[in-house]
C-alpha cells in the first residue's frame, strides 16, 4: 500500500528506535497562537454548577439524561402498545389510549430522544473535546438551549394530565384529523404538542448555532476540518441539516397552531365535522404534509449521520486500523446531508400527487442509496484485516452495520412508487423505519455511551452486563422486526389498534403478535441492565486508566481525565495529524495521538489510505 | 492566516500526505476569518431566510384557492416601510461613525435607532387596530390571517433585534469593551437591520403583488 507512498521523514533517519534520543525540534515547529485563549465562564454558586451550567461537558451530560428520561418513557409506552396488540381480547387499552401511545411514542422517539441525544448530548459532550476548544462559542446561549429543551419536554409530558388526553393523531399530526373532533387530544393534547415542539426547535437554534461556530471557528492549533475525526463531520453535518430542517416544522406547526385555536385556514379546508359545517374553508392539507416531510426526512439523516460519524472513529479505534477511505467518508456524510433536501415526498406517494413527482422522488431516494452504500463498503473494509478487539463498543457498531444495512435494503423497496403503493401503511413500513432509524442508531448511542463513559466518569461499565445487554438487544430486535417484513407482505395495516381473528387476519399473524411482543417485553427489560449498569458503575466501576481505548483522538489527550473545567489546563492542544494514525508500520505503539509531534515518532511510516 | 480556500478545496485536501500535514502544522484552528459573532449571526440570518421563505412558498401555494380575498394595504404600511429604510440608513451611517471613534455621534445615531425601531413597531400595531376596525380580522381570510402570522413574526424578529441593540448600546456608552470588539458588535446589528429591512420588502412586496 505504502511502497510508492513517499515520506520525507524517512530521508532524514531511517533509525526506528527509541524515538525520544533524536532531538529534531524543527520539525516539531508550529507558528504561534494568533488568535487570543477563548474566556471562559466560572461558576459562582451550586446553581450556576449543578443547574444552570455553561460547561458544555456537564450541558452535554443534562442533555443525554434527560434524553435518555424521556425516551424510557417511550419504551414503556412501547411495551402498553404491543401487549395490546398481542392480546385484544384483554380489552388491555382503549382505542383513542393507543392512538395516543403511538403518537406519543413517535414523536419521543424520534425528536426528544435521538435528536436530543446525538446533538445535544453526544454534541456537547464531544464537540469542544474533539475539536479542541475550552468549552462551546457562546456557553450561555447553550445553557439557555438546554433549559428550552427541558421546558420542551415538560410540555410534551403535561399533555398526558390535560382532558382529552396527549394527541392521537400519529407523529407526522397530519391536518384536518389532528386537530378535528374524533380524533384524541385534538383540542388539548395537539396544542401542548405543537407548543413543545416550537419550544424543542427554538431550543435546538440555539445550540445549534453553538455547534457549528465551535466546530468551524473554534479549532486547535493545526485542527484543519480534514483532519476532524468524523464524529464530529457528523454531528456538523447534521446541525447544519436541522438548521435548515427545523424552520420547516417550525412553519407547519405555528400555521396548525392557529388553525386550531384561532380558526384560520391554512391547513384545513371546508369540511362537516360530526353533522356539523365547520367554519374552515379552502386549507391545504397536503401543503402541510410537504412542509412535515421537508423537515421530517433531513430528521432521519439528523439522526442517522451523527450514528455514521460515531460509529466510523469506533470501528476505527476497535480494529486498531486507520479509516477506511476518510475523505470518501466526509463527502458521503456531506452529500447525503445535501440529498437528504430533494427525497422528502417519497413519504407522500401515497398523498395523489403527480406521477412525475412520484418519479422524481423515487430517482433521488435511490441516488442517496449511493453514498450511504460507499459507508458501509468502508466500513467493512475498514475492518479488513484489522486488529478486531470485540470490546461492547466494537460488538455494538457491528450490530449497527448489519441493522443498518438490513433497514437500507427495505429501504430500496419502499423508495420505488410501484412497490411502495401497496406496502404503504403495512407493517412492511414500520419494520423498516424501526431498523434503520430506531435500531440502528440506539445500537451507536449504546456503543458510544460504552466507548465514551470512561472519559465522562473515569470508570468502565461492567463488561459481562455490556455483553448480556448487547445480545438480547441485537437478537431481540431481529425477533421484533423480522416478523414484521412478513406481516407487512402478508397486509397487516399499521395503526390498527386490534388485529384480531377474523377471515382477513391469517393466523400466522396472531401468533406472531404475541411472538414480538414477548421479544418486546424482554428486549425493553434488558434496557434496564444497561441503566443499572449506567448508574452502578459511576461508583462501582472498575477505575479507567488514561486513554483506556488507545484512542488519537484529542478527547482523550486531556491533562485530565475526566476532563475538567477549561479542558485544556494551561496548553492548548497543538494538533499534528489527522486522528487515524493506528497501527503505522515503524512506530513504537499502535497508535499515534494527534497531539503527538512529528519528532517523537522518527521513522513510523503513515499508511496512505 | 492561511488563504481564503473553497469549500472544495478544502474538502479535497489529503491530510496524511507530506505537504499537506506541513501546511496543516501552520493552522490556526479558525475556518473563516470572522469573529464567532458576526459567523453565528451569518448562520442565524440563513436559518431565518429558510423560515421565511418557506413562509412565502407556503403563502403562494395557499394564493391559488379560490377562497383567497386579497387584502387591502393600508398607506401607514408604506409609512413603516419608510421608518425600516430610515433606520437601516442610520444604522449604515453609524458603523462609520463608531470606526471613526465619533463618541457622540455614534450615540446620538444608537437612540436614533432604538427610537424608530420602537416606532415601527408601535406603527405594525397600529396598522393591526385599523385592520380589525374594519373587518379584517385573521379568521375572516386566509390572506388576512397570513398578514398578522409575516408581522408578527417579522415583528418579533425586530424584538430579538432590539434586545441586541439594548446591550450594545448600554456596552458602548459604559465603554467597558475594546474598541474593535463594540464595532463588531455594532457592525452585526447593523447587519441584522439590513437584513429586517430585506425580510420586510419581500414580505411586503409579496403582499403587494397578489
Amino acid at each position: 500500500m505504502s511502497d510508492e507512498y513517499e515520506h520525507k521523514l524517512e530521508a532524514k533517519s531511517d533509525y526506528t528506535g527509541d524515538a525520544s534520543s533524536v532531538s529534531t525540534p524543527d520539525i516539531d515547529a508550529v507558528p504561534d497562537a494568533e488568535l487570543p485563549d477563548q474566556e471562559l465562564y466560572h461558576s459562582h454558586s451550586w446553581w450556576t454548577t449543578y443547574v444552570f451550567s455553561q460547561d458544555a461537558k456537564y450541558i452535554g451530560i443534562q442533555y443525554a439524561l434527560t434524553a435518555i428520561g424521556t425516551g424510557l418513557l417511550g419504551l414503556v409506552l412501547s411495551w402498553l402498545m404491543r401487549i395490546q396488540l398481542a392480546w385484544p381480547g384483554l380489552g388491555w387499552l382503549e382505542p383513542s389510549s393507543y392512538y395516543q401511545f403511538v403518537t406519543m411514542h413517535g414523536m419521543i422517539m424520534v425528536v426528544y430522544l435521538l435528536t436530543a441525544l446525538f446533538l445535544g448530548g453526544f454534541g456537547n459532550l464531544l464537540i469542544p473535546l474533539m475539536c479542541g476548544a475550552r468549552d462551546m462559542a457562546f456557553p450561555y446561549v447553550n445553557m439557555l438551549s438546554y433549559w428550552a429543551f427541558v421546558v420542551a419536554v415538560v410540555v410534551l409530558l403535561a399533555s398526558f394530565f390535560v382532558p382529552g388526553g396527549p394527541t392521537g393523531a400519529g407523529w407526522t399530526l397530519y391536518p384536518p384529523q389532528a386537530i378535528t373532533a374524533g380524533t384524541p387530544g385534538y383540542n388539548g393534547g395537539i396544542i401542548l404538542m405543537l407548543i413543545s415542539l416550537i419550544l424543542f426547535v427554538a431550543g435546538f437554534t440555539m445550540g445549534g448555532l453553538n455547534y457549528i461556530i465551535t466546530v468551524l471557528q473554534l479549532r486547535a492549533r493545526g485542527m484543519t476540518l480534514m483532519r476532524m475525526p468524523l464524529t464530529i463531520w457528523g454531528i456538523f453535518t447534521a446541525t447544519v441539516l436541522a438548521m435548515f430542517a427545523f424552520p420547516a416544522l417550525l412553519v407547519g406547526c405555528l400555521m396548525m397552531t392557529l388553525d386550531s385555536l384561532l380558526g384560520t385556514s391554512f391547513f384545513m379546508p371546508a369540511m362537516v365535522s360530526l353533522g356539523e359545517t365547520l367554519t374552515h374553508e379552502g386549507g391545504s392539507p397536503i401543503l402541510f404534509q410537504h412542509l412535515f416531510w421537508f423537515f421530517g426526512h433531513p430528521e432521519v439523516y439528523i439522526v442517522a449521520l451523527p450514528a455514521f460519524g460515531i460509529v466510523s472513529d469506533l470501528l476505527s479505534v476497535h480494529s486498531r486500523k486507520t479509516i477506511f477511505g476518510y475523505r470518501m467518508m466526509v463527502w458521503a456524510i456531506v452529500g447525503i446531508g445535501a440529498l437528504s433536501f430533494f427525497v422528502w415526498a417519497h413519504h407522500m406517494y401515497v398523498s395523489g400527487m403527480n406521477p412525475w413527482f412520484g418519479f422524481f422522488f423515487a430517482t433521488t431516494t435511490l441516488i442517496i442509496a449511493v453514498p450511504t452504500a460507499i459507508k458501509v463498503y468502508n466500513w467493512i473494509l475498514t475492518l479488513w484485516r484489522g486488529n478486531i478487539v470485540l470490546s461492547l463498543p466494537m460488538l455494538f457498531s457491528l450490530g449497527f452495520i448489519v441493522t443498518f444495512l438490513n433497514g437500507g435494503l427495505t429501504g430500496l423497496f419502499l423508495g420505488n412508487v410501484t412497490v411502495d403503493v401497496p406496502l404503504s401503511d403495512t407493517y412492511f413500513v414500520v419494520a423498516h423505519f424501526h431498523m434503520v432509524m430506531g435500531i440502528a442508531p440506539i445500537l451507536v448511542v449504546f456503543g458510544a455511551i460504552y466507548h465514551w463513559y470512561p472519559l465522562v466518569t473515569g470508570r468502565m461499565m461492567n463488561e459481562t452486563l455490556g455483553k448480556v445487554h448487547f445480545w438480547i438487544t441485537f437478537l431481540g430486535s431481529y425477533a421484533i422486526y423480522f416478523p414484521m417484513h412478513y406481516q407487512g407482505f402478508v397486509g397487516v395495516p399499521r395503526r390498527y389498534f386490534e388485529i384480531y381473528d377474523s377471515p382477513y387476519v391469517d393466523v400466522s399473524t396472531l401468533l406472531l403478535n404475541k411472538f414480538i411482543t414477548i421479544a418486546v417485553l424482554i428486549v425493553g427489560a434488558a434496557q434496564l441492565l444497561f441503566l443499572y449498569n449506567l448508574f452502578a458503575s459511576a461508583r462501582l466501576g472498575k477505575k479507567a486508566e488514561k486513554n483506556p481505548w488507545k484512542a488519537n483522538s484529542l478527547e482523550w489527550q486531556t491533562p485530565q481525565m475526566p476532563p475538567e473545567h477549561g479542558n485544556w489546563g494551561k496548553e492548548l492542544p497543538k494538533v499534528y495529524r489527522w486522528p487515524y494514525d493506528f497501527s503505522v508500520p515503524g512506530a513504537k505503539e499502535d497508535y499515534i495521538p494527534q497531539t503527538q509531534p512529528p519528532s517523537e515518532i522518527i521513522g513510523a511510516k503513515v499508511e496512505k489510505t | 492566516m492561511s488563504k481564503k480556500k473553497s469549500i472544495f478545496q478544502l474538502l479535497t485536501e489529503k491530510p496524511w500526505e507530506q505537504d499537506q500535514i506541513e501546511a496543516d502544522n501552520e493552522h490556526q484552528g479558525q475556518t473563516v476569518n470572522l469573529t464567532k459573532q458576526k459567523l453565528g449571526l451569518r448562520t442565524l440570518m440563513a436559518a431565518s431566510t429558510v423560515l421565511f421563505s418557506l413562509f412565502v412558498v407556503a403563502y403562494s401555494d395557499r394564493m391559488l384557492v379560490h377562497d383567497w380575498r386579497n387584502m387591502p394595504e393600508p398607506w401607514l404600511l408604506w409609512f413603516n416601510t419608510g421608518i425600516l429604510v430610515i433606520s437601516s440608513l442610520v444604522f449604515h451611517q453609524t458603523t462609520k461613525y463608531a470606526k471613526k471613534q465619533l463618541f457622540d455621534k455614534t450615540k446620538n445615531g444608537l437612540y436614533f435607532i432604538g427610537f424608530l425601531a420602537y416606532s415601527f413597531l408601535i406603527g405594525q400595531l397600529i396598522v393591526w387596530y385599523q385592520l380589525m376596525n374594519t373587518g379584517y380580522y385573521a379568521t375572516s381570510n386566509v390572506a388576512n390571517a397570513f398578514f398578522y402570522l409575516f408581522t408578527t413574526i417579522h415583528g418579533l424578529h425586530i424584538i430579538g433585534g432590539i434586545y441586541f441593540w439594548g446591550k450594545t448600546t448600554s456596552k458602548f456608552i459604559k465603554r467597558t469593551l475594546k474598541e474593535e470588539e463594540i464595532n463588531n458588535l455594532i457592525d452585526i446589528c447593523a447587519v441584522y437591520w439590513h437584513f429586517l429591512l430585506a425580510v420586510w420588502l419581500v414580505l411586503f412586496g409579496l403582499m403587494l403583488s397578489s
